[in-house]
């Protein structure tokens, strides 16, 4: 991935059309749009098996034995042993429970951040627009994965500093497409006649202009979750995220590359495969609810 | 033309100094102090004293704040901490590999972006469309250390086609250069490919519906010609503007790549620094990287000026 520039950001601030119509019921976009319901089946069946490995996984994915070290796939490993007779299979189930959660906080805090500084720069103009503005443009002068390798390079290596760190990187995406919309849903007539009733900035942007900014807020919701998952994978591959023996997919990866050379695949191709399922999972999702819930697309 | 160049250039005097308060600032995030992270058990603290010292980390913050600046002004980014090289010399003496490796990487993107894109747009909706617009979200989705695995298992471990990895320089051996070179180009490459073809097959279907290409169709010429004479000249600027950008991003996939391959780059001089707590190489590397994305930027945002000139700047 030269994670060159992800490819969401190409388009940032594009700013989405803002049409009168009744908000189309869950069923029926999946209904209309069938991709929606491939990319949630299959990031639904990822979360299943996160949130019961416990008791879905075959084997204890920490249970060391070395008696069983580098098993090739069989009856009684389905993925194979890694090179600590640890069962592949189990540890995977397992590594979306670290990687899944650090994808939703990091998100989660690009969400929150980005958006409260895209609402308020763009709803209060002026001085604090300009300032805010270029606080975010600096944040985008760094390719986001540098930086987030950056921060936790010398915030220390550990699940939470890689789930700060991927969450700052998200920030300016959040804030320039929310400042964007504001931008334009400020100057609209619905606005203006809330403004004139008397109507306070925080019902104005809570009940008119929140409601209009969901729809592009949830296909980058998506998008960079994908981003997010990536992120955290390549931290973990090389070695900044969750500490060993934690079940993590990335770091599996990285040590499952040095028995490469001996042939044993299976200690790479099971996490990898989980990984890029993930995050095709996220982009295709994105993807679909953009062209379901982008009016411009929609010919 | 000039002013906007002009604004262009102000609005990126503050992002710049806001970039190096950063870098500069990356050291200072570390919690505790710097130099137990960096001599970790062989700490004393006249060796600590010595760190502090050589780093400047004894003096008040803006006044380290203002000498780092002062030094960069006069190209010089510090020295190793490692093996005490200056860190430019450290940087430029990796630079060279990380060019060819990002050369590569974009010469198979586009070789195989544009020509897909165009296909795909000229048979929109057709199953050719729908199989190309599955493998690029499937591009994007592929992490490059993950796909650089998969081929050196295939190609170099399976079939024995290709070196798994290593570098010869160019000068050396061209042939054995090139080898090496295939298999981190691909894994490098192949997000752009991706998100390149996703563009050009965007733009070309916007471009296809305008009014001069039905004249052009009207009058007789093929869609082979249509294309190449009218169409792609246009339909490739938004594609410069994300191509420029992953040129600016390059190092941030080498990073990775180079170290799946051991391809002795920029990337992998980073990830070597961060693990051996040399700071001042990190600092120098992500200034570097941050520097030449904002270049990027710049020149991109030039070239659509000038490359579209119904785009207006006042």
């Amino acid at each position: 991935m030269s994670t060159a520039a992800p490819a969401y950001t190409a388009g940032e601030e594009q700013v989405v059309a803002i049409e009168e119509r009744q908000p189309a019921g869950l069923r029926q976009l999946v209904f209309d749009h069938p991709r929606i319901l491939i990319g949630l089946l299959l990031l639904l069946v990822l979360v299943f098996v996160a949130l019961l490995a416990p008791w879905i996984s075959p084997h204890n994915p920490l249970a060391v034995n070395p008696d069983d070290a580098r098993l090739s796939p069989g009856a009684g490993h389905v993925m194979g042993t890694d090179e600590l007779g640890r069962d592949v299979l189990s540890r995977v189930m397992w590594g979306g429970r670290i990687s899944l959660p650090v994808a939703f906080v990091a998100v989660g805090v690009g969400l929150t951040v980005g958006s409260l500084i895209g609402l308020t720069a763009g709803y209060r103009a002026g001085v604090t627009d300009l300032l805010l503005m270029r606080l975010i443009d600096a944040i985008l002068a760094f390719p986001a994965l540098i930086l987030a390798i950056a921060l936790v390079a010398a915030l220390g290596p550990s699940l939470r500093n890689a789930m700060i760190a991927i969450g700052i990187v998200q920030i300016p995406v959040y804030a320039r497409l929310t400042r964007a919309q504001v931008l334009q849903l400020k100057s609209l007539d619905f606005v203006t006649a809330a403004r004139a009733l008397g109507a306070s900035p925080v019902r104005i942007i809570a009940r008119h202009m929140l409601p209009n900014l969901l729809n592009p807020l949830i296909v980058q919701v998506s998008l960079s979750a994908a981003f997010a998952m990536l992120a955290e994978a390549t931290l973990s591959f090389l070695g900044l995220s969750a500490p060993p023996p934690t079940p993590d997919w990335g770091f599996m990866i990285n040590t499952g590359q040095s028995f490469l050379i001996n042939g044993d695949w299976w200690m790479t191709v099971g996490p990898g495969a989980a990984i890029c399922v993930a995050v095709f999972g996220f982009n295709w999702l994105g993807d679909a609810l953009r062209d379901a819930l982008d009016p411009r697309l929609r010919r | 033309m000039v002013e906007y160049i002009t604004r262009r250039l102000g609005l990126m005097v503050p992002t710049a100094f806001l970039v190096t308060v950063a870098v500069f600032l990356l050291i200072h995030l570390t919690p505790g102090d710097p130099a137990t992270v960096i001599l970790a058990e062989s700490y004393t603290p006249e060796a600590g004293a010595k760190i502090h010292q050589d780093l400047g980390l004894d003096k008040p913050l803006p006044q380290q704040y203002l000498l780092y600046v002062g030094r960069l002004f006069h190209g010089d980014l510090g020295r190793s901490v490692r093996n005490k090289l200056p860190v430019t010399q450290a940087i430029g003496e990796r630079l060279s590999a990380t060019l060819e490796l990002g050369f590569a990487a974009l010469i198979w993107s586009l070789l195989i972006a544009i020509p897909l894109g165009t296909i795909a747009a000229l048979r929109r909706g057709r199953a050719l469309d729908v199989v190309a617009s599955g493998l690029t979200v499937a591009g994007i989705s592929v992490p490059n250390f993950v796909l650089g695995i998969l081929l050196i298992l295939f190609f170099g471990l399976l079939l024995r086609v290709l070196p798994v990895g290593g570098f010869v320089a160019l000068g050396e051996s061209v042939p054995d250069n090139l080898s090496r070179l295939i298999m981190p180009a691909i894994a490098l490459g192949t997000f752009g490919t991706a998100s390149n073809m996703r563009f050009t097959r965007s733009s070309m279907i916007e471009v296809l519906n305008q009014d001069y290409i039905r004249t052009a169709r009207a009058k007789g010429a093929g869609w082979w010609q249509v294309v190449n004479r009218h169409a792609l000249k246009n339909a490739l600027i938004p594609v410069v503007t994300i191509v420029g950008l992953q040129v600016g991003a390059i190092l941030e996939g080498a990073l990775v790549t180079e170290t799946v391959f051991g391809w002795p780059g920029v990337g992998k001089l980073a990830v070597e620094s961060i693990f051996s707590k040399d700071f001042p190489v990190v600092q120098g590397i992500v200034l570097l990287s941050a520097l030449s994305f904002m270049f990027a930027n710049l020149v991109v945002d030039l070239v659509y000026a000038w490359l579209d000139p119904r785009i207006s700047y006042s």
